[in-house]
């Protein structure tokens, strides 16, 4: 089975200074892989690159299409989906609208359906639909950037710090509703700085350092091994089985 | 001075105002879409304004031919940027847009100056030739550049306005010219006159303003092109082409020059280079809602038509001083509000 998203040697360059290099990863078919590393080691530059934001030296296929040639707009109406760090919504627009342009390239019919299945996801979305975005709370925002990138019926969503700065109530929220998300059929590639959250729901993992992926394999092997734990994810396991 | 001539100088300048509101508006909305700060709006005025007079004395305008000559060139922007991966539809979807359509508007054209044609005809045709202009000349001059600074963005547009208004001096002479009335009549209410003219100004500036307002509130592609401007990358995300928000915005501002050149111009008699001063008084009003509030910029074209139409009959050497003058305190009061100087996102 070929995998939904294949990168193969992408280096991503600003000017001169090359923040991602050589790095290659596969997300297959209803999966969570996730990317974990410290602040500043090219995880957000790397999936920009993925989008097309970013101008990527290497080879990127989705759905065993290349994508060099082809913009932002056409990887959203290809399946791929970005919620990015800083969310980007519409925030002098009620949340409905944002949601509705979330369906911008999907057909008008569709989208009222896909509309009611973010509201069940996200109930609180609902209830505040005719808020602006700009004056819901931090993990609100969040939940209707990833509401707004469902609404185009993304066949692989990519996340990127999904909890940074959210209280831990709602970041477990957010972890609870990605795994329903692969249930349901979305492959979700997860970028995370809360490591241990994010290896707990991910299947595959990749741990990246200055630019570069250091390690990578199957979730559970990553996080049950307490040496790359300290070393590169910064956290320490409290007994010697802790999955 | 007495009740009577203040009247008339309200309505005068409200009559005016309303013109100015709509070329405000269609300034804020293309700044806010695609930055660009739309000098050629002034443009726009005219070519509407003069095609109509054109074609209802029976005189073939050469803006049908410039759209079609634009059109082409649009055309070729096309291939060349999709020359890698260039496709029959997409071909076809370019060469239908870009040279078919204003070929037959063309042929239209040259068919109805032939025989006088009726005003509705005159409007409509002109309404198209003037809204192809400004949707290729956002093709050919804006849309390449569409990632570029808000310096090199007003650069391009003070270029564009410069070659139509040398164009404009080709396809009309340095003559003015007058156009007839959409609605001829009158009645009178009190000590005013209303003219047919001016009531259809008025309507049509009305129901432009609604029409906006439920095209941005309720429709999809208004809520786009809103989007666009309030997050250009979260549009982007969404899918919605930052290029399709622009040509809609072009085609607004183009349509809204177009259509107030035309009710200016039974009014008042318009030269290839009237549009300038008009747009530019748009402009003010633009700037007084800070290129960003709808409302403000439309309060703010009445205040400068109403202050126009005082000062022209005070003290009329002075009146477009006076006007622009208007800019100072408020340029002064913003600058006061928002000391920092905005630094450019993207």
């Amino acid at each position: 089975m070929s995998a939904l998203l294949s990168v193969a040697d992408a280096h991503v360059a600003y000017g001169k200074v090359e923040a991602v290099r050589s790095v290659s990863l596969e997300v297959g078919a209803n999966q969570i892989v996730t990317i974990v590393g410290a602040n500043g080691a090219g995880k957000t530059t790397l999936l920009s690159a993925i989008m097309g934001i970013l101008p990527l030296k290497g080879r990127v296929a989705f759905a065993g299409q290349d994508l060099s040639r082809l913009d932002i707009e056409d990887r959203v109406a290809m399946g791929l989906g970005l919620v990015p760090e800083h969310r980007e919504l519409f925030v002098t627009m009620n949340v409905e609208d944002n949601l509705e342009l979330g369906a911008f390239r999907i057909e008008r019919s569709k989208a009222k359906a896909s509309m009611e299945r973010v509201y069940t996801l996200f109930p609180r979305l609902k209830e505040r639909r005719k808020q602006l975005a700009g004056t819901l709370s931090g993990g609100e925002q969040q939940m209707l950037a990833m509401g707004r990138a469902l609404m185009g019926e993304p066949k692989l969503l990519m996340l990127d710090e999904p909890s940074l700065g959210l209280a831990p109530i709602i970041v477990a929220d957010i972890f609870r509703i990605v795994t329903e998300l692969r249930a349901g059929g979305v492959s979700v590639l997860l970028v995370e700085q809360n490591a241990q959250a994010a290896l707990k729901i991910a299947d595959q993992a990749y741990v990246m350092e200055l630019g570069e992926f250091v390690l990578s394999g199957k979730a559970s092997d990553i996080a049950a091994n307490e040496r790359v734990a300290a070393s590169y994810l910064g956290f320490q396991h409290e007994g010697a089985s802790v999955l | 001075m007495n009740t009577t001539i203040m009247l008339f100088l309200v309505q005068d300048g409200i009559t005016n105002g309303a013109i100015y509101a709509l070329l405000g508006l269609a300034l804020v909305l293309v700044f806010a879409v695609t930055r660009v700060i739309l000098i050629p709006q002034g443009e726009f005025v005219t070519y509407g304004a003069l095609t109509y007079a054109s074609l209802a004395a029976g005189q073939m305008p050469g803006t049908a031919k410039l759209a079609l000559a634009l059109g082409i060139g649009a055309f070729v922007f096309d291939l060349f940027v999709a020359r890698k991966a260039l496709h029959g539809r997409l071909i076809v979807r370019s060469l239908v847009t870009n040279v078919v359509l204003p070929a037959i508007v063309l042929a239209l054209t040259i068919y109805f100056a032939a025989q006088k044609p009726p005003v509705a005809v005159c409007i409509a045709l002109s309404l198209v030739i003037v809204a192809m202009i400004g949707l290729y000349l956002y093709r050919i001059a804006f849309q390449p550049l569409a990632h570029t600074s808000v310096l090199v963005l007003l650069i391009a547009s003070v270029g564009v306005h410069l070659a139509l208004q040398g164009l404009g001096l080709l396809f009309f002479g340095a003559e003015g010219q007058r156009g007839p009335a959409v609605l001829s009549g009158a009645f009178t209410a009190g000590a005013l006159r209303f003219t047919g003219q001016s009531i259809t100004v008025y309507a049509i500036t009305i129901a432009f303003i609604v029409g906006l307002w439920l095209f941005f509130g309720l429709t999809l592609y208004g809520k786009a092109l809103r989007a666009t401007a309030v997050n250009r990358l979260g549009a982007r995300l969404a899918g919605i082409r930052t290029t399709l928000s622009g040509q809609i915005a072009f085609l607004l501002a183009s349509v809204i020059g177009a259509l107030s050149g035309i009710m200016i111009v039974p009014i008042t008699t318009l030269y290839y280079d009237s549009g300038f001063l008009i747009g530019l008084k748009g402009f003010v009003a633009a700037i007084i809602g800070g290129l960003v509030s709808y409302p403000l910029t439309a309060v703010a074209a009445l205040v400068v038509g109403i202050v126009e139409a005082f000062s022209s009959f005070y003290a009329s050497n002075y009146k477009e001083v006076i006007v622009f003058m208007l800019l100072i305190p408020v340029l002064l009061l913003r600058s006061l509000a928002a000391p920092a100087v905005e630094e450019e996102k993207d």
